[in-house]
């Protein structure tokens, strides 16, 4: 990693670890009687480590000015291989939860094996572990292709990818030694959330730089979703964390909001984060690789930009009809209602987009079983944006709402959207980023496919099954006016959908595993061979050293 | 003029309006827009065109 950097990064490379192991030591010293303090240690000894390392490879040589003539994708393989690692961590502990569901003895009266431990290691495993590495990897990609332009240095997009991953393994293991603020999808405590605004600011000052150096004059329309993704969730995270902590030294801290306006805040937070960490960035992902994948350009650029501008005015507004039937006000209800309604004209105009892109290509999908991953990923979309705009409706919500259908529907979308189209992204990718002739296997890309595909199948159909039963129990009434069936009886019917679900989750982590595996045996194939390539360039400005 | 609910809800339904909707239009009218078309079509082309993999100079 060193040998890529210029002295003076080596220089800032070290300060920055050195400065983290400081900062590690004050939470510990600071933190001794809390978990902070737990905490403290672990950045102290992850940064002591990074920072040794550094030094046994600061006098290498530094690298030469060919450099500047390639992209520079070496975080981009980082991310990749994290991203894989952390989707099997993260999908694992989903299927281990979903187990939990069905037979909750597994805890073992083990209190950081209990549900509410385990449950945000998955969700924050999948989403921001395996989505967050994924988008970050691709995004470091797609923006050097788009604008014919290195990335401007080669510290920062390590700083960035690291340091996210720093605030990964916090946020996870905080989880399970009991550290959270009880806010869905923001469980991380201040000092986290502070962290993830340093590195945040910092990726986003990366695209703006590398923008700003770009060779192409037109942005193309993947950049736009994947700045809104970077721009919108740092607002988000900032504004629904805005918390003061009990005291330096504590990991607890108590929100800046409170009652109907601190549920507003988390679910304006929690939906827009779906909208643009599950949707924006990963459709930024679509509309590069897809078409590059087909080796058609986009059905209509002019449909991308409707959606653009689409999506980002309209998701904003959309959140609060996680809240019907609240304390809310019934208009703010009813915005949300409404705003999530017309969402489905630019989601399908996405969706459409990418189908109509294929129309005419079928062949490939049915024969490349990558391009199929991104094509199943838009029909997903489609289903999903459909089933969450009729969700919305408040007479719906409510059979919905609580039940197990919500579960079916995140995970149709996060199933069968995000990873799906990740996947696709990723295998597209990985043999040229890791400069092989081509995968590993391709049997097992399908293999892979035909795991993921029933994994989620069997997975949202047990849930929309699971859901309904459970929300017509809910609100069956006897001939006396009183509740047919208690809350027990509902629990005993969801238990065979229960395992089924965890049958689902487990096809599909096997499917990750795979993908993981093929991975890393195309790594470790022997080097590609190219005698020829080298002459069929541009000759390079014959510009030396010195000169 | 007080913060209260009433204000509130009239800012949204007024102000919040009149910005989505001008917004929407004028999107609209740069998306379609005759002569933007040659630039969206070449944009369209980028990720597909065959070329080297590294940075224009």
């Amino acid at each position: 990693m060193l040998a890529d950097f210029t002295r003076a990064e080596r220089v800032g490379a070290l300060l920055i670890l050195g400065g983290l192991v400081v900062v590690g030591l004050a939470m510990a010293i600071g933190g001794r009687g809390d978990i902070l303090g737990v905490h403290g240690w672990l950045v102290a000894g992850l940064s002591l480590a990074f920072f040794f390392g550094a030094i046994r490879q600061f006098d290498l040589p530094e690298p030469s000015a060919a450099r500047l003539s390639e992209y520079y994708d070496a975080p981009t393989r980082a991310g990749i291989i994290l991203t894989l690692i952390w989707g099997v961590i993260g999908m694992a502990a989903g299927f281990w939860v979903a187990a939990l569901l069905a037979w909750p003895d597994l805890t073992f009266d083990v209190a950081w094996l209990s549900f509410g431990r385990l449950r945000p290691i998955h969700t924050s495993g999948v989403i921001f572990g395996f989505g967050g590495n994924a988008l970050i990897a691709t995004s470091l990609h797609v923006l050097q292709r788009t604008t014919r332009a290195r990335l401007p240095d080669a510290l920062s997009p390590w700083f960035v990818l690291l340091g996210y991953n720093l605030f990964c393994i916090v946020a996870a293991s905080g989880y399970l030694i009991g550290v959270t603020q009880s806010k869905e999808y923001a469980e991380p405590e201040w000092y986290a959330d502070i962290w993830l605004v340093v590195v945040w600011v910092t990726y986003f000052a990366i695209y703006m730089r590398t923008l700003a150096r770009r060779k192409e004059p037109h942005i193309y329309v993947a950049n736009w979703y994947y700045m809104a993704f970077i721009l919108v969730v740092a607002i988000l995270h900032i504004v629904n964390n805005l918390a003061v902590p009990v005291s330096l030294g504590s990991a607890k801290s108590f929100s800046l909001f409170a009652g109907v306006q601190d549920a507003m805040t988390q679910w304006w937070y929690g939906h827009n984060a779906v909208a643009f960490f599950l949707t924006a960035g990963f459709l930024g992902m679509m509309y590069y690789y897809l078409p590059k994948r087909a080796n058609r350009p986009i059905f209509s650029y002019r449909m991308s930009i409707i959606s653009f501008w689409g999506i980002t005015f309209m998701y904003m507004w959309a959140g609060s009809h996680h809240l019907h039937y609240t304390a809310l006000p019934h208009w703010v209800q009813t915005l949300g209602m409404a705003f999530s309604v017309v969402l489905l004209v630019p989601s399908w105009a996405s969706a459409g987009n990418a189908l109509l892109t294929l129309n005419g290509a079928w062949h490939k999908v049915r024969d490349d079983a990558v391009l199929r991953f991104m094509a199943l990923a838009a029909i997903f979309y489609g289903i999903t944006t459909f089933e969450g705009s009729f969700m919305a409706i408040r007479a719906v919500n409510s059979l919905s709402h609580y039940t197990d259908w919500t579960i079916g529907h995140v995970h149709a979308g996060a199933l069968g959207w995000v990873a799906m189209i990740t996947f696709g992204s990723l295998y597209s990718i990985i043999p040229g980023m890791f400069k092989k002739e081509r995968l590993y296997s391709q049997k097992l890309v399908e293999v892979h496919f035909w795991l993921a595909l029933s994994g989620t199948v069997i997975y949202v159909f047990a849930m929309w099954n699971s859901g309904v039963i459970q929300g017509l129990m809910w609100r069956t009434y006897d001939e006396s006016g009183t509740l047919t069936y208690s809350f027990l009886d509902s629990l005993e019917a969801m238990h065979p959908y229960y395992i089924v679900r965890a049958f689902g989750g487990l096809l599909f982590v096997l499917g990750a595993a795979t993908a993981l595996y093929n991975t890393i045996m195309t790594i470790r194939m022997p080097a590609e061979v190219e005698p020829d390539r080298g002459q069929d360039l541009p000759a390079e400005p014959a510009l030396q050293a010195g000169e | 003029m007080p913060f209260d609910h009433d204000t509130v809800v009239g800012f949204s339904k007024s102000f919040g309006l009149i910005y989505l909707v001008v917004l929407s239009v004028i999107c609209l009218a740069w998306t379609y827009w005759p002569s933007n078309k040659k630039g969206f079509d070449e944009a369209a082309k980028m990720p597909v065109l065959e070329e080297d993999d590294r940075p224009w100079r």
